[in-house]
């Protein structure tokens, strides 16, 4: 153990620390001026610094500074000053035919990625970020099937009223029943084979004729006659390769039986028409648009 | 137990003795005047070369745009993916260093290195206002009067002066120049050129002024690393001690006969712009600058004794003479095996630069393909795949670019945005552009796990075309 006695080393003529272990003795050499110096700088600073930068923690917020700044006051100006810039392009977006934006390549980049952004924040929780959607109910915005029509003007329509959103006396609506409690569970199955003959899929030839008439008379007012569908009433074309419930057999039935009810939100009100027109331009962009 | 209070700890500061370098002329002091003279006319003019690239380019040859991130360098623009080629350079000048230490000693910290110059420049203002060695150390020694206040002034302010011109020289390279400097006094230059400029004139002042050998001593790490580089056959400045011991004065007295060459006028010190004794050997604070060379050289013209006491010479070639052999010719120094590796190694490099500048193009692209979600199949069971393509225009015209599917595949093509497969790129931009490719149902591409196809972007006008592969991904049913 060290033994506390603080005397002078002759060879160096410096205090000793007093500890010493097997015979060596630490030597207390003072600290350079200059780094005390630097060092009561450093601390002088830190106090002017909490005097004019916000820094004591406080109950409800820290103490503001007698420079007043603040972060979030930074972000807002950067914010607002963004908004200027773009101020011009949203006017012009707001006043303009939406479909002739395609006219406009500076808009129309404008629009993309401002509606990018839009969509990664309000969308993609249900179509997923890549607005791929998910087979269960959440269209797919990619392909070039459209529930409810894939114009600028639809998805515009879709954006801003929603679809079955009950809250909007403009939502676009419409109630497939279930026929569960209407057809037979035979019925229901002639009906599933028919469904699948439509689309080419494999399916039993003489179950699906005893469909047709079924189609016919339960179906076909929504669907059409020939089973494409009909826009205006958000009724799905069953002759081509996309389904948005699964387009096997038992995802068939399960959809007759008890019908189907989608929903998406109106973004009227929430969004202004601007963001709106943005994001509908950017889904039109994905691929599919019309 | 002794008393605490009286005990002094040695100081491990070493207060700076000052340095008044003689003047000396002689065949190393003309060289050096030359290269002074180039470097700070590189220096000062290469800001204010004009080179012109096209309308949409700035027309400064040697320019780093921080801002748009590009370098210009006469016929060569750099992006900041061809990064390498700074890389590169600076291995080469790494190298480079290595090459010459390892072949002449420290012929960097001698003749070229900008402490070296800027302070030669300083001392030579400085011995135009105060007078050669011997008034300058009277004057150092005199009192604050009118005179010597007189003097300092005028010394600082034409130090000051230049000092500036240094540090507003080198802004002139990150910015037009002669926009930079209209704004530089009107005024109207941005925040970050005054601080640089600030900043550059400060240290050229204080390390060309008042720090001068301290910064090689205590603050450049050459000197460190100079050891590693050097060994006996390296050509560097030293003193023939067996020529020259034992030294003395007074050849008239009746021992004179048994001294050396060395007459001890101390003209070898007192030209030293580190203010040290060459004839202490080989030394850390030496910057092999010459000097002490052509200062010996004229002394021995003067007592009749050959030139030569002081010279460049290896260590091995001493060893050898004080034994009573011959030394080795200089090229033999030079082509020795660790030279000609540095050399070969040195020459590859650059080799291998010029290589990548030949083939560089003025269009490229990279393309990445969204696999969120890998692909999508359409209404009629086609299969279509996203690409984020990043088109690169390196010219300052804007280029309409065709972009298409290399061999005949009967996939579709469609850009984002556009009704025909061609895009136009502006000058010198980067443009993000999407493109569809759809493979028709039933399709080997579109049942297939992945198909390895090939974009190609071409430029009608320049025929200039590149190509890059990636992967198509089908259903894999
Ligand atoms: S010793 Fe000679 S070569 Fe070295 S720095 Fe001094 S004058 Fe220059
Ligand atoms: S200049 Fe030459 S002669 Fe004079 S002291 Fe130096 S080495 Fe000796």
């Amino acid at each position: 153990m060290a033994d506390n006695k603080r005397e002078i080393d002759t060879a160096t003529n410096t205090e000793t620390t007093g500890h010493e272990w097997d015979g060596i003795r630490e030597l207390d050499t003072p600290m350079p001026r200059w780094w005390l110096i630097t060092f009561y700088i450093t601390i002088v600073w830190a106090i002017i610094y909490t005097i004019f930068m916000p820094a004591w923690p406080m109950i409800n917020s820290a103490t503001p500074g007698i420079l007043g700044y603040s972060s979030r006051e930074e972000v807002a100006q950067e914010l607002a000053a963004a908004n200027e810039v773009n101020a011009p392009l949203d006017e012009r977006l707001a006043n303009m035919e939406i479909a002739s934006v395609v006219e406009d390549p500076e808009l129309l980049r404008f629009a993309t990625a401002g509606g990018g952004a839009i969509f990664r924040n309000y969308c993609s929780q249900c179509h997923g970020a890549g607005a791929a959607g998910a087979v269960g109910g959440y269209p797919n915005l990619l392909d070039d099937d459209w529930l409810w029509g894939g114009t600028l003007t639809d998805i515009q329509q879709t954006l801003t009223h929603g679809i079955r959103y009950e809250e909007d006396p403009d939502t676009r609506y419409s109630q497939m029943p279930a026929f569960g409690d209407i057809l037979e569970e035979e019925e229901i199955n002639s009906l599933v084979q028919y469904v699948l003959s439509l689309s080419n899929q494999e399916h039993d030839a003489e179950a699906a004729t005893a469909g047709t008439e079924l189609f016919m008379d339960n179906c076909s007012v929504c669907h059409g006659e020939d089973g494409r569908g009909m826009q205006d009433q958000g009724a799905p074309n069953l002759t081509d390769s996309i389904w948005l419930y699964g387009g096997d057999p038992e995802s068939i039935a399960n959809t007759i039986h008890d019908s189907r009810f989608g929903i998406m939100p109106a973004f009227g009100g929430r969004l202004s028409d601007e963001d709106i027109r943005k994001a509908a331009i950017y889904v039109h962009t994905l691929g599919g648009g019309q | 137990m002794t008393d605490v209070s009286q005990s002094k700890p040695p100081s491990l500061y070493a207060a700076r003795e000052p340095v008044f370098p003689r003047r000396v002329s002689g065949k190393f002091r003309t060289l050096k005047w030359w290269i002074m003279g180039i470097t700070l006319a590189i220096y000062y003019i290469t800001p204010w070369l004009r080179w012109d690239r096209g309308p949409a380019l700035p027309d400064q040859a040697v320019l780093v745009d921080m801002a748009n991130r590009r370098f210009y360098f006469f016929f060569i623009e750099i992006w900041p993916q061809e990064f390498y080629f700074v890389a590169g350079l600076l291995i080469m000048a790494g190298l480079g260093l290595f090459l010459f230490t390892a072949a002449l000693g420290r012929v960097w910290c001698g003749y070229t290195c900008p402490q070296t110059v800027w302070t030669d420049l300083f001392i030579l203002v400085e011995r135009w206002i105060e007078g050669d060695r011997n008034a300058r150390v009277r004057l150092f020694n005199a009192k604050w009067d009118a005179r010597k206040i007189r003097l300092r002034l005028f010394k600082w302010t034409v130090w000051l002066l230049i000092a500036v011109a240094t540090g507003g020289a080198w802004v002139f390279y990150f910015a037009d120049a002669p926009t930079l400097l209209v704004d530089l006094f009107t005024l109207q230059a941005p925040l970050t050129a005054y601080a640089s400029v600030f900043i550059l004139t400060a240290t050229t002042f204080i390390f060309g002024g008042f720090m001068r050998e301290q910064v090689c001593i205590y603050m450049c790490p050459w000197p460190r690393i100079q050891g590693a580089m050097m060994d006996e056959q390296t050509i560097t400045v030293g003193y023939r001690a067996w020529r020259g011991e034992p030294r003395g004065k007074h050849r008239k007295s009746a021992e004179a006969a048994d001294l050396g060459d060395c007459i001890d006028c101390s003209a070898c010190v007192n030209v030293c712009p580190t203010g040290i004794d060459i004839r202490d050997g080989q030394q850390l604070a030496c910057i092999t600058c010459a000097l002490c060379i052509d200062a010996c050289d004229d002394v021995m013209d003067k007592i009749g004794k050959p030139r030569g006491l002081i010279d460049y010479v290896t260590v091995e070639d001493q060893e050898t003479e004080t034994r009573g052999g011959t030394s080795v010719s200089i090229i033999r120094r030079i082509l020795r095996p660790r030279i000609i590796v540095y050399t070969a190694l040195w020459g590859a490099i650059g080799l291998g630069l010029i290589a990548a500048l030949v083939m560089r193009t003025d269009l490229a692209f990279s393309i990445e393909p969204v696999r969120n979600p890998v692909n999508v199949v359409l209404s009629d069971g086609s299969v279509r795949n996203a690409y984020e393509l990043r088109l690169r225009n390196m010219t300052g015209f804007d280029r309409d670019l065709e972009i298409s599917l290399e061999g005949s595949r009967n996939m579709v093509l469609e850009l984002q945005g556009q009704d025909t497969r061609s895009v136009t790129v502006p000058a010198d931009e980067t443009l993000r552009q999407r493109v569809y490719l759809t493979a028709p149902a039933n399709s080997g591409a579109a049942t297939a796990g992945a198909t390895e196809i090939v974009m190609t972007v071409s430029d009608e006008n320049s025929e200039t075309t590149a190509s890059e592969p990636t992967i198509f991904q089908g259903t894999g049913r």
